[in-house]
Formats: structure tokens, sequence, C-alpha cells
């Protein structure tokens, strides 16, 4: 800082008034005493200096990955909405999953391998999450999945398993869209998604769904995730078409082969 | 009765129901009967098995049948084995399914090898000659008729019972009342209310709360952010004791929408709060639950037959089977800034029924 403000000062010496080098030594002095009360005594200006930088790398990211489509000022074009206030949940899940950066235009941002490291991710949340705030990171105490998964259950099949199905199995939707499964996805993925409400998802906020019943929900998940299914195969636990197309080719075709067999003369 | 293979009258053994093939003439009974109808071809020659004529075949196929009924030994020994190796544990869901599947499996076995052994057993070993065991027929003999009314001619003569008339006719009518109470009984099970009434009014009523789905906790219009899908019931639900049957009627998808993407139709401009709209849950199809809401395309899709709704175009349907949108509830926020109902929905929610006016 200070050698910045003392190299314009020695080119332009023959032009100075007595009463800049004392303005200058007063800056001089000022700025120095405050980079070093900065850099010692301050350990959250520090911090706060490392989060400067993960934003500054998250803007060069953003400019470089996200900004054709949503805008150098995040302010959206007609090929993607605003991300202005969307926050950090919302960049760590979409891109943390693979959806984002977008593979192509199609009825939904499909998941696939992921395109960032995880500290690229945290420093685009950042730089998102800088523009304008919005839900942020889960707190890790509602990601352990102990929480109680009767009542996650029961919250489960009132707002999430018309879509996302009873077993988490995921569902089609309208015009080639769909719920994806929810088996393996990672807790803190379920917090975003129902907090930021991703693609066609409605947002379940904290209002709705507090984090305690959010906790609850994943704990159920997480539960669905390391119990096997006490009936055996469940068949992508996708119901009726599954389980009657099973029984529609073996179940009929053993009957079938059953009555010609026992119609049939021995040789 | 029936006839062979050479026209000469079969059925002369009393009692014996299966008898050698032959054409039946056509009852008296029969309607139409056709002139060019196809002959019967009757059997196909007999052609002697590998086992009628070999007898180290024989031996092998007596040895499999036998093989099978070990097999159903095995089976039956097995399953008793599976019962006492995975135990059901109280309270281990898992120890159900190697239980269930190991047991089945045993029972599966001893019953299935019986079968199949004694299927197999009768095709390649017992008599081969095709045969036809045809249905006796229903009328008896003379004999066994006069018999009958002999019977019956005693028993009246005995009893009195074409005689008494005053007996006959009070037994018959007793009889004839018996199944009155039954009448008077299930009677009963149907609605004691006319359900016309109930099918045209909900829960809902002026100032009546939303609230949480199943917390019954009030929902004020600030915490439903843009984007956002409450599941809601009216307030004071949990505590009816027809809880499920109030529900069933009055559930409701709440959804946040930017207000200048609510198609509004005239008179129903006060029906939303700032782009909170609650349309009814229940699908104006067969009654399905219709939540499946998409926050971008504002589509609601019913999950039983693939209705659409469009909540931008308060719930006209743009696609399935569904005929009428979804009934709007009409809401706005009371004094404390909760949401609230501002009446009843104005028609009869979910499917058709005969007594509807629209």
């Amino acid at each position: 800082m200070s050698k910045k403000s003392e190299a314009p000062s020695n080119r332009k010496a023959g032009r100075r008034s007595p009463l800049a080098t004392v303005a200058l030594l007063t800056i001089g002095l000022l700025s120095t005493g405050g980079a070093y009360a900065l850099f010692t005594t301050s350990a959250t200006a520090e911090t706060s200096a490392a989060a400067d930088a993960q934003i500054e790398e998250g803007g060069k990211l953003f400019a470089a990955n996200c900004a054709t489509c949503h805008g150098m000022a995040l302010q959206g074009t007609s090929q993607a909405p605003s991300l202005i206030g969307v926050g950090a949940a919302a960049v760590d899940f979409q891109v943390g999953t693979g959806r984002m950066p977008l593979a192509a235009t199609g009825p939904q941002g499909e998941q696939k391998p992921v395109q960032f490291t995880a500290e690229q991710i945290s420093a685009l949340s950042a730089y998102v999450a800088s523009r304008g705030t919005g839900p942020g990171i889960p707190d890790e105490k509602y990601l352990q999945g102990d929480g109680d998964a009767a009542v996650g259950a029961e919250l489960f099949r009132i707002n999430c398993a018309m879509c996302h199905n009873v077993a988490g199995a995921g569902g089609a939707l309208t015009e080639g869209k769909f719920a994806p499964p929810l088996s393996g996805v990672e807790p803190a993925y379920i917090y975003e998604a129902m907090v930021t409400g991703p693609q066609n998802m409605p947002v379940f906020n904290d209002h709705n769904i507090s984090p305690e019943d959010k906790a609850n929900i994943i704990t159920y998940l997480k539960f669905l995730d390391n119990t096997t299914s006490v009936g055996g195969f469940g068949l992508g636990d996708i119901g009726p078409v599954s389980e009657g197309l099973f029984i529609w080719i073996f179940g009929l075709g053993a009957i079938v082969a059953i009555t010609v067999w026992l119609t049939a003369k021995s040789n | 009765m029936a006839q062979d293979h050479d026209g000469a009258t079969g059925g002369d053994a009393a009692g014996s129901t299966v008898e050698k093939y032959g054409a039946n003439p056509p009852s008296a009974g029969t309607a139409v009967v056709v002139a060019d109808r196809i002959p019967n071809p009757g059997f196909e020659p007999y052609r002697p098995r590998v086992t009628d004529l070999d007898e180290a075949k024989e031996r092998q196929q007596e040895r499999r049948v036998a093989g099978f009924f070990i097999l159903s030994i095995v089976g039956t020994v097995a399953a008793i084995v599976a019962y006492i190796i995975f135990p059901i544990v109280p309270g281990d869901l898992n120890s159900v399914r190697f239980n269930n599947l190991f047991l089945g499996i045993g029972i599966t076995l001893a019953l299935l090898s019986v079968g199949i052994g004694a299927i197999h057993w009768s095709k390649s070993l017992m008599d081969g000659h095709d045969m036809v065991e045809q249905r006796h027929g229903t009328r008896g003999s003379d004999e066994t008729r006069a018999k009958a009314v002999e019977v019956f001619t005693l028993g009246n003569k005995e009893s009195g019972f074409g005689r008494r008339t005053l007996i006959r006719r009070t037994l018959i009518g007793a009889l004839v009342v018996t199944p009155l109470p039954a009448i008077v009984l299930f009677r009963d099970l149907a609605p004691a209310e006319d359900p016309v009434p109930l099918l045209q009014h909900t829960l809902w009523k002026k100032g009546t709360r939303l609230t949480r789905d199943p917390s019954g906790t009030p929902i004020r219009a600030s915490e439903v952010t843009l984007g956002s899908a409450f599941h809601v019931i009216p307030e004071g639900l949990n505590e009816l004791e027809d809880k499920l049957e109030q529900k069933a009627k009055a559930a409701v998808l709440l959804m946040r929408l930017k207000p200048e993407d609510l198609q509004v139709s005239p008179g129903r401009e006060d029906w939303n709060y700032a782009g909170i709209v609650a349309y009814s849950k229940i699908c104006t199809h067969v009654g399905c639950p219709v939540a499946l809401y998409e926050q971008q395309t504002h589509h609601l899709l019913c999950p039983c037959h693939q209705s659409q709704f469009d909540i931008t175009r308060e719930a006209k349907v743009i696609f399935g089977p569904a005929k009428r949108p979804l009934p709007q509830l009409p809401i706005t926020v009371d004094a404390e800034g909760y949401l609230v109902a501002r009446s009843d929905f104005t028609e009869p929610v979910g499917p058709s029924f005969w007594e509807r006016n629209t």
C-alpha cells in the first residue's frame, strides 16, 4: 500500500507543494500502521482477506464458466435465470452435483460428472453469495442423519413423495422432466435442494420445513439407504409399473410354460 | 347316452363317468343346428412313447419321478432348517427377509416337486391311450325318477302338507319374512346423511387460517417465499374426530408465483394475495391428490392419470382426462399477517358427481 503511494510521488517531485510532504508522511504512516495492525492483531481481518481472495477467485471462475448464460453481473439472460440472491447453497448444489454448467439446454439440467474441484465450488459459491444474500451452505449439525426418521418419513410423504416417490426412487414429471431418485444423495445436497428449490422443484424454506425437520427428512432418506428392502427385490421401488411388468412377463410366462408342458404329449 | 366310435350305445355300466370318445347328438335345446359343421377329426392315431418301447427309458423315467418326490422331501426339510437357521429377530426388520425367502423356497420346492413329479409320472409312465371323460346326462333314469316321486308323494301323504293349508301357508309366510331384519339392518349401511351437501362444502369458511400439513401451525404470507409450495390443511382439522374425511376434501396446495405471472379472471382479483394462490389438491378427474408442482413452468401434474393444470391460468386443464380446473380457494391475510380463507371453495371440490350442477 505504502509502496504504491510513494511511487507516483517520486515521479512528480518537481511540482509538490510544501504541505504535500506532511500529507504524504501522514498517509504513509497511517497506511503502514494500519496494515501492520490489520495483519498482526486481527484474525477476523485475516480471514476476511482470505475470503476476499476466494471471492475474487470465484469471480474469475464465474466470468470464465457461467457468465455467458447468467450474465457478467449475474443479472441473467434469456438463456438463464438471474443469480442475484440465490445464495451459496444454490451454487453448491447445482455445481456440486454437476448439474451446472449445463451441458445442453433440455427439459432439465441433468446430473453429470462434477466439473470443478471442491475449492473452486466454494469460491464460486462465495462469489455468488457476495452478490446478494441467499440461503447459505447448511450447518453440519443438520446433515448427520441422526434425527427422527418417523417424523421425517411423514414430512417426506406429505411434501416430497408425490414427485420423488415414497421410497425416494424418483418419478416422471411433465414434458420430459423428472424428479431424480434420492438414494445415495449427500445430505448437504438434499438440504440445499429443499432450501433453494433447484430447477422445477418448489422451494421448501425454513418457515415451511424447519431445519430440524429437514434433518429428520435427511434421516429418513439415510434410513432408506441403509435399510435393505424387507420384501426382497424392490424392482426400482416404482410400484405397479415394474412389478406389473415383472409378473406379466415372468408370472404369466411361467403359467403358459406349465400349461404347454401339461398338455404336451410325452415322447 | 353317449356313443363311441362304432356308434354303439355306451354308458351301460351304471355310475361310470368314463366313456370312450364319441360325438354327442345335438341336444334338443340347441337353437342353431349347423348343417355344414366341420366333422370332428377324433384322436390322432395312437403312438407308443419311448417308455412304452424301451425298458431302460422306462426305468430312467421312474427314477426321475422318484427324484422329484425326493426333491420334495428335501424341500420340506430345507424349509424347517431355514426356519431355524434364519430366525425372525424381534426389532430387526431384515431378519424377516431371509426367513421368508428361504422358508418360501423350501415350501415351494416341497409342493412344486410333488406336482411336477405326479404330472411327469402320468405323462411318461401311466397308460398312454387318449380318452375323453364325458359329462353324464343330467336326467336320471326312469326308475330313479319314479322313486323320487314316490318319496315325495309319501311325504306329502304322511305330513299332510298339501291338505293342511293353514300350516302350509303360515310356514311359507314365516319363511318369506325371515330376511326382513337383514334388510332393515343393511339399510343403515347407507350414508345416514344426504351426501350431496357433504360433497358441496368443505371445512374452509371465511376467516379459517391456512395451516401446515401435518403440524397445523398457521402460515404467514411473508413465510411463503417465491417458488414455495406449502401443503395446507384448514386450522383445527387435527382436533377433529373425522379429520381424514375432512382432509380428503379440504386439502389445499399453496404456491407463490410472481404476481405478474398470474392471469386473473374478472371476479377473482382478490382471491390471491401478492401472488400467493391456493388450489384444491383434489383432482377433478377422479380425486387423486394433485401436488406435483413445477415451480418454473407452473404446471401441476396429477400422478394418477397425468392431468396437467396451469397455475398461471387458474389451474386450467392443459393435458389429460380432467375436465374442470381445480377449484381455487380465495385467500387473504388477517390482522396478524396470517393467511386466511375468504370463504369456502365456490364450487364442489374433487370429481364430478350426479347432483353436481356444473
